[in-house]
């Protein structure tokens, strides 16, 4: 699927997650996180850098991991990011959803 | 002589002793299997022990009937692995040297890694059905349980068999109608995942289960802490879940021996190439089933299939060869969703579970992702395969370690 966002076109899956992310920009992060209903500040930045470097090494991200991750707790992830915290986080980040198996 | 040391004489472990004492010269090869506790538990009845729809001597055998003789066992808690002096070490102190290792240590409950759960009530209004003493307490709690709010939880993934929280819910239900007591009982699924199934195909063509059986759902649930004076559960979102009787899947860790020896993931678990089963730090060293890091189920048939893959990349492994990259994360899971039904899923890494039949492309005689009563015999069908077939490693007729999508309706995941 095409999204056109902060004048760009990307592209994303169905549930808006992108699927390139050499397409993935500061700005677009921005738009993205604004239609989450979040306003970025220096703290989601280093949560979303945080994970863009995890995501790069292949390790899998988990509540868990950010729990032991020292960049944030989990009680303020989930204020930074209310609702789905991993979900949302990686959608602004621009990395897939994380997978969990059946 | 070489020595073949195997780790764990569970399900994976037992069935590679079986499969590897044919395969490998008895003159140039000793096999050796090392565990602590002398039952081998047939680990998918723990889910019907509950209802009591299997007694607790259906559930459980002395392991050793199923260790080939050819095959040393010793019955010892193991202390730690010295992966860089291909030994390990037992309890007593022994050493025992190897020159390939299998690793086939499992998972565990870890209660105690939420606060508040293995606390004064667990095993009183807290209950976990992934333990023999676990199941076993919860069937005597049912039998006389009176009725409430009755919470099924999943604390955090990955867990063993990922769909028998599913299945307890669905047991639950059929086994308070028959006890004429549905309408006093009210029935919550709790999880942290976004919902009841994880794949997004299942979630969709199985949701209609929840409904039709009254079964409320609470997603994206990330467990903090379980009050248990005011008996609820908390996430760390602030939300709650009041629960008279909880029936939880605690966080799941592989064996602390991996994080003593240095081993393991966060989770303790081997980090292992998913495609070889060849651990990623030391060539000789190779894991199956749940003790390993792969993105596939913690489940029987997965450690099934993986075994029949080890057990040709070990050979390899011995005559030099490349190893086959060729473990694809089958796995084949009956779901039973209550009243003598049951279904049937079919997927691996790259393929989710679809619709269609299963062995034979548009025969069946099972039907993949649909309710029937056929898959349910299958299911029950399946304690008897398992005692006498799956952990003596005898290959299961028309069923392969790969996954086949002949007879599916398929679409392709990333």
């Amino acid at each position: 699927m095409r999204k056109i966002i902060s004048q760009t076109e990307i592209e994303v899956n169905e549930e808006g997650y992108l699927t390139n992310f050499s397409q993935w920009t500061e700005e677009i992060c921005e738009c993205i996180a604004d239609e989450q209903g979040i306003c970025m500040t220096e703290r989601h930045w280093e949560v979303i850098k945080y994970i863009q470097e995890k995501h790069n090494n292949d390790e899998p991200l988990s509540i868990r991991g950010i729990k032991k991750s020292g960049v944030i707790d989990i009680k303020e992830f989930y204020s930074l990011f209310p609702g789905g915290p991993l979900k949302k986080a990686t959608m602004i980040a621009g990395i897939p959803k994380p997978k969990s198996c059946i | 002589m070489k020595n073949l040391v195997i780790l764990g004489a569970g399900t994976s472990g037992t069935m590679m002793a079986n499969h590897l004492v044919s395969k490998l010269p008895k003159k140039e090869w000793q096999i050796t299997i090392v565990d602590q506790y002398k039952t081998h538990y047939y680990q998918p009845g723990f889910l019907f022990l509950p209802f009591d729809i299997y007694t607790t001597k259906q559930v459980k055998k002395n392991g050793k009937k199923f260790i080939p003789k050819a095959v040393d066992y010793i019955q010892e808690k193991i202390e730690l692995i010295l992966p860089e002096d291909n030994t390990i070490i037992l309890e007593s102190g022994k050493n025992v040297p190897y020159d390939i290792l299998i690793i086939a240590t499992g998972t565990k409950i870890a209660p105690d890694e939420i606060e508040g759960m293995d606390g004064p009530e667990w095993y009183k209004s807290i209950f976990d059905f992934y333990t023999y003493e676990g199941a076993k307490a919860l069937r005597d709690k049912l039998r006389e349980w009176k009725g409430g709010k009755l919470v099924v939880h999943i604390s955090e993934m990955p867990i063993k068999c990922p769909v028998a929280p599913l299945e307890f819910a669905f047991l639950a239900d059929s086994y308070f109608k028959h006890k004429g007591m549905r309408d006093k009982v009210d029935i919550t699924f709790v999880t942290p995942l976004g919902g009841a199934f994880t794949k997004p195909k299942a979630t969709k063509a199985l949701h209609y289960l929840l409904e039709e059986k009254g079964i409320k759902e609470v997603t994206d649930f990330a467990i903090e802490r379980v009050d248990y004076e005011n008996k609820k559960i908390i996430d760390y979102a602030d939300t709650e879940v009041e629960y008279d009787l909880l029936v939880t899947v605690p966080t799941n860790m592989g064996d602390a021996l991996i994080e003593r020896s240095g081993m393991g993931d966060d989770l303790n678990y081997v980090p292992t190439n998913k495609a070889t089963l060849q651990s990623l730090d030391h060539q000789n060293i190779f894991a199956i089933g749940d003790a390993t890091n792969l993105p596939a189920s913690k489940a029987g048939s997965v450690a099934h299939f993986e075994a029949e893959i080890l057990t040709d990349n070990i050979l390899r492994f011995i005559k030099g060869e490349e190893l086959k990259e060729e473990f694809d994360g089958h796995a084949n899971c009956f779901i039973e969703t209550g009243n003598g039904k049951a279904l049937l899923i079919d997927f691996n890494y790259t393929h989710e579970p679809v619709e269609g039949t299963f062995p034979f492309p548009g025969v069946g005689p099972l039907n993949l992702l649909k309710e029937s009563r056929t898959n349910h015999m299958g299911k029950m069908a399946f304690r008897w395969v398992y005692w006498n077939m799956l952990i003596k490693g005898i290959h299961i007729p028309f069923v392969s370690a790969t996954m086949s999508t002949k007879g599916k309706h398929l679409e392709e995941v990333e």
